[in-house]
């Protein structure tokens, strides 16, 4: 992926309407350069700004929006800096173009910490041309020169002219030197930090069809595509004959894909195995589709079962680990000197990620090129697919980026795209390929599950001094490391590493028979819920305050940092823990909820009634979570209030955007915490439909949940996805402390707890 | 087969089969796409329309079964976004992805044309069919709040 940094630079046009167009270059990578290749043709500008001379300013966002609010964000940072009125302002969503176009992801929280800078430059240089050329226009000096709300002003002569009537004069100006731009001090800020209902939302009231499945071209079909319940099952006979004569029914083909061995599954393995049926509506393919009958070869992982994978970490938790990866200090004579030494197993289940809109892509193959209509996270893939699946280049595809209904980390992932891309080549018409609810939960790319087998030692002063993980996983070993399922793996930089003088963290793999992936904030999603969980576990063990005890670890000045060692990798997003956790801005954030929460008076809450505390660091954002917390006899377990600090830098762009996306992760973490559970049998996704893997309703959302932004001197960074991982260790913490139980699996429901 | 259909207090005639839910029917045959597929057996409500008034999940709707009960969809909830519920929404900031949202906004329109001013329990009651994934459950609860305070709920235009 290209960033956008001093190599990128800015260009004016005039546009056809007598405005001007802003447009940013990507040059060529100077990688390529440097070894002396010649340099490429120059990419094709991309406007990211267009003013028109009626004064009306459109701008481009250029990111996949699946409900994260990027769409409103990125050009706010344009339009503050511009220094124009919000309700002025037209959004328009990008297609995908890689020449135009950088990062162009929904993914990892990136888009804030990517795009806050060049995004504003791109505005501020906009608003320095303006000033130019009123300058220039009325022979005065810039310095005299003000702008507000899409306006030049000259005070003293009381001149002032609309950005609209000085675009065609801008347009025939020298790019100014972009380090010589003035930016707003953020005190002037009009729209950064301002609430924004989000662009889309009147769309949104009203109903208009802006979702990926809801989109409709002249003489479109609709196509559905049966997969073996076994990952790589192949079609041995159908009855597909008598399918082609269904109501409705234009084509129904067998598709036949290689083999895919291996002990774990390839990333993204792109188009599978199937049926394809395509009718006149989706309903009558879908009706079609029930009266498939397939006799499947369902190959070699039809064995394999959630109860054999809980069997096999049980057995190998009580063996020597395959491999180390990591060994700080010496742990175990470090236990030996400990005044107390907990233990504890704790396990996470695969759970699935269930956007709302379940997965389609429309295609439409014409002469030798593509279009597709895709809800992608990483549009660069879904074309990708689409075009193999078609025998096509991805450059004879274009991708339209359309509205998502949610993503979680599924729409990183690009089957679909794949699967649409092949059905529009048989058929030649526009097709829109839509799944079931039930194709999107039993062909998910999971997340992963797993059991760590934690172990660890606090001294006679109540200080940490040792930690050692068995890490029990899915992956399979390659030399002398482990290839781990993909973003399974735990990291060896994961929290309490550098904090704990002596640490270990080993681990151990089986294989597995379904696709694993990223589901927001991959990896933290469940570790923290181990780590938090087990830290409070040593907090009672050493009699502390589980807060002080938590700042007590991080203020151990951590030793220098060890290489790590070679032996684990994983794939894909997430699964490796950030090493660059910032002791003093976690201190602020779990002092921050400390305060807010009435920590040190939680004492006088009634029996039954108590608080957790946890937090946790990922994508570059500081989060710590007090849960307020009802359990009763039955239980039944009640969220009086979740309180939540978070720094994520100096500014919030959208403080309601923020608010709202905080609060979701919370609901989400909830969701996890209480039913979620993927479970593999005879190689297949027992689970079906939401009601086999539910979700907090409304009447279970806690009445309130406080977000509190700890403004600290770093650049912002984003809220996708760092507002949930500490949420499901802060309400298990408060379980125990009103119970005395300590919960150490997920999802709790198993245990009998339920909401009350 | 042929069903006469009252939709949004237009009348359709659409060809389909007996089994087919309505919600299929308004998407693909009726152009109405404002109402959602999440999950076809009623667990997310996404689908949510009123059948005379009453919220009801279009996927488990066979279009043979509505007769002439007027149907009214999230399209038809007002002319350019001005009911009540539909400003409450927007004056809110509701949405994350949006996709829940037309089904979240058809029960609450039942509901408060039955109740007009709705305690929290009543809200948890009426809503507790409708997931939304994006968890924007406090701000639902505060826009139905801000919708029954509004002094333009006309029972009669949602009822309609």
């Amino acid at each position: 992926m290209k960033r956008i940094d001093r190599r990128s630079f800015l260009k004016v046009s005039a546009a056809g309407t007598g405005g001007v167009l802003f447009s940013m270059y990507f040059e060529p990578k100077a990688e390529a350069q440097g070894r002396g290749f010649p340099p490429p043709p120059p990419p094709n500008p991309h406007t990211y700004i267009m003013v028109a001379a009626d004064g009306t300013v459109t701008i481009v966002a250029k990111n996949p929006e699946l409900g994260q609010g990027v769409k409103t964000i990125l050009p706010m940072l344009i339009a503050d800096e511009l220094d124009v009125d919000w309700k002025n302002v037209k959004i328009e969503q990008a297609d995908f173009d890689d020449k135009k176009y950088s990062g162009q992801i929904a993914g990892g929280s990136t888009a804030t910490p990517t795009n806050w800078k060049p995004m504003r430059e791109a505005g501020a240089l906009g608003r320095a041309m303006f000033i130019t050329a009123a300058a220039q226009t009325w022979s005065v000096p810039e310095s005299e020169l003000t702008t507000g709300s899409g306006r030049v002003m000259h005070k003293s002569s009381g001149k002032s002219a609309g950005y609209g009537e000085l675009a065609a004069k801008v347009a025939t100006l020298p790019m100014p030197d972009p380090n010589s731009l003035k930016y707003k001090d953020p005190a002037d800020y009009k729209i950064i930090g301002h609430s924004q209902t989000q662009y889309d939302l009147h769309n949104i009231v009203t109903g208009k069809p802006i979702f990926c499945i809801d989109m409709k071209l002249p003489g479109m079909l609709y196509a559905v595509y049966e997969k073996c319940g076994v990952f790589g099952g192949k079609v041995v006979s159908s009855n597909i004959e008598d399918i082609k004569k269904m109501p409705g029914v234009k084509a129904a083909f067998v598709v036949e894909r290689p083999e895919i061995t291996g002990a774990i599954l390839p990333q993204e393995p792109g188009l599978e195995s199937g049926i394809a049926i395509v009718a006149d509506t989706w309903w009558q393919a879908q009706s079609a589709r029930k009266k498939l009958q397939v006799n499947w070869n369902e190959g070699p992982r039809a064995t394999q079962s959630s109860v054999e994978y809980a069997q096999n970490a049980e057995a190998m938790s009580k063996k020597p680990p395959q491999r180390n990866l990591r060994n700080d200090g010496d742990v175990d004579a470090a236990f030996k000197s400990a005044a107390k030494v907990v233990e504890g197993g704790y396990s996470y289940p695969f759970i699935s990620h269930a956007p709302l809109e379940p997965q389609n892509c429309t295609a439409w193959y014409k002469d030798g090129k593509m279009e597709i209509w895709s809800n992608s996270q990483i549009p660069q893939n879904a074309r990708k697919l689409a075009a193999d699946a078609a025998s096509l280049n991805a450059s004879d595809v274009t991708l339209h980026m359309v509205r998502g209904g949610g993503g979680f980390g599924r729409r990183l992932m690009n089957d679909y795209a794949a699967e649409a891309g092949y059905i529009a080549k048989q058929v030649g018409v526009p097709v829109k390929l839509l799944w079931a609810r039930e194709d999107d939960m039993e062909h998910d790319y999971y997340r992963s599950g797993g059991w760590q087998y934690l172990k660890g030692g606090v001294d006679a002063s109540g200080k940490l001094i040792a930690w050692h993980n068995h890490f029990v996983g899915f992956g399979e070993i390659e030399g002398n490391r482990i290839n781990f399922a993909t973003s399974s793996a735990m990291g060896a930089t994961e929290f309490p590493q550098r904090f704990v003088e002596n640490y270990r963290l080993d681990a151990s793999v089986q294989p597995l028979a379904i696709r694993t992936g990223a589901l927001r904030a991959p990896g933290s999603n469940a570790f923290a819920f181990v780590v938090q969980s087990f830290i409070d576990e040593l907090a009672h063990a050493a009699g502390k305050d589980p807060v002080e005890f938590r700042m007590a670890i991080l203020d151990t000045p951590p030793p220098a940092v060890p290489p790590a060692p070679a032996g684990g990798r994983g794939r894909g997003r997430g699964g490796f823990g950030p090493p660059g956790l910032n002791a003093e801005r976690m201190k602020g954030v779990l002092q921050t909820v400390a305060d807010k929460s009435g920590w040190r008076k939680r004492n006088s809450l009634p029996k039954g009634t108590a608080m957790g505390v946890a937090f946790h660091y990922s994508h570059q954002g500081y989060f710590a979570h007090v849960a307020e917390v009802k359990v009763d006899s039955n239980k039944k377990v009640k969220i009086n209030k979740i309180w939540v600090a978070a720094d994520v830098g100096r500014q919030i762009i959208n403080p309601s955007g923020a608010e709202n996306i905080c609060q979701g992760a919370v609901i989400d973490g909830l969701s996890e915490m209480m039913y979620q559970e993927i479970t593999v049998d005879k190689g297949r996704v027992v689970q079906t439909n939401y009601h086999q893997h539910g979700m907090v309703r409304l009447a279970q959302a806690p009445p309130q949940i406080e977000i509190i932004f700890v403004k600290t001197d770093n650049d912002p960074t984003g809220l996708g996805e760092p507002a949930l991982p500490p949420l499901l260790p802060a309400v298990g913490n408060a379980i125990f402390a009103a119970t005395g139980v300590r919960l150490r699996a997920l999802p709790i429901s198993k245990a009998g707890y339920s909401w009350a | 087969m042929a069903y006469k259909l009252n939709v949004n207090g237009q009348s359709h005639t659409v060809d389909a089969a007996p089994d087919t839910p309505l919600l299929w029917v308004l998407r693909d045959i009726l152009d109405l796409r404002g109402t959602k597929y999440g999950c076809g057996i009623g667990q997310c409500r996404a689908c949510t329309v009123h059948l005379n008034g009453k919220a009801v999940p279009s996927c488990q709707t066979p279009v043979s079964v509505v007769g002439a009960q007027a149907v009214t969809t999230i399209e038809g909830l007002s002319a350019d976004g001005t009911h009540p519920v539909q400003v409450a929404w927007m004056e809110t900031d509701v949405a994350q992805c949006g996709y829940c949202q037309a089904g979240q906004m058809m029960a609450a329109a039942a509901l408060l044309a039955h109740t007009p001013h709705p305690t929290d329990k009543q809200i948890d009651s009426a809503m507790n069919g409708n997931l939304c994934r994006c968890g924007t459950y406090l701000r639902i609860r505060e826009a139905i709040h801000k919708a029954a305070s509004a002094k333009t709920v006309q029972t009669a235009q949602i009822a309609k």
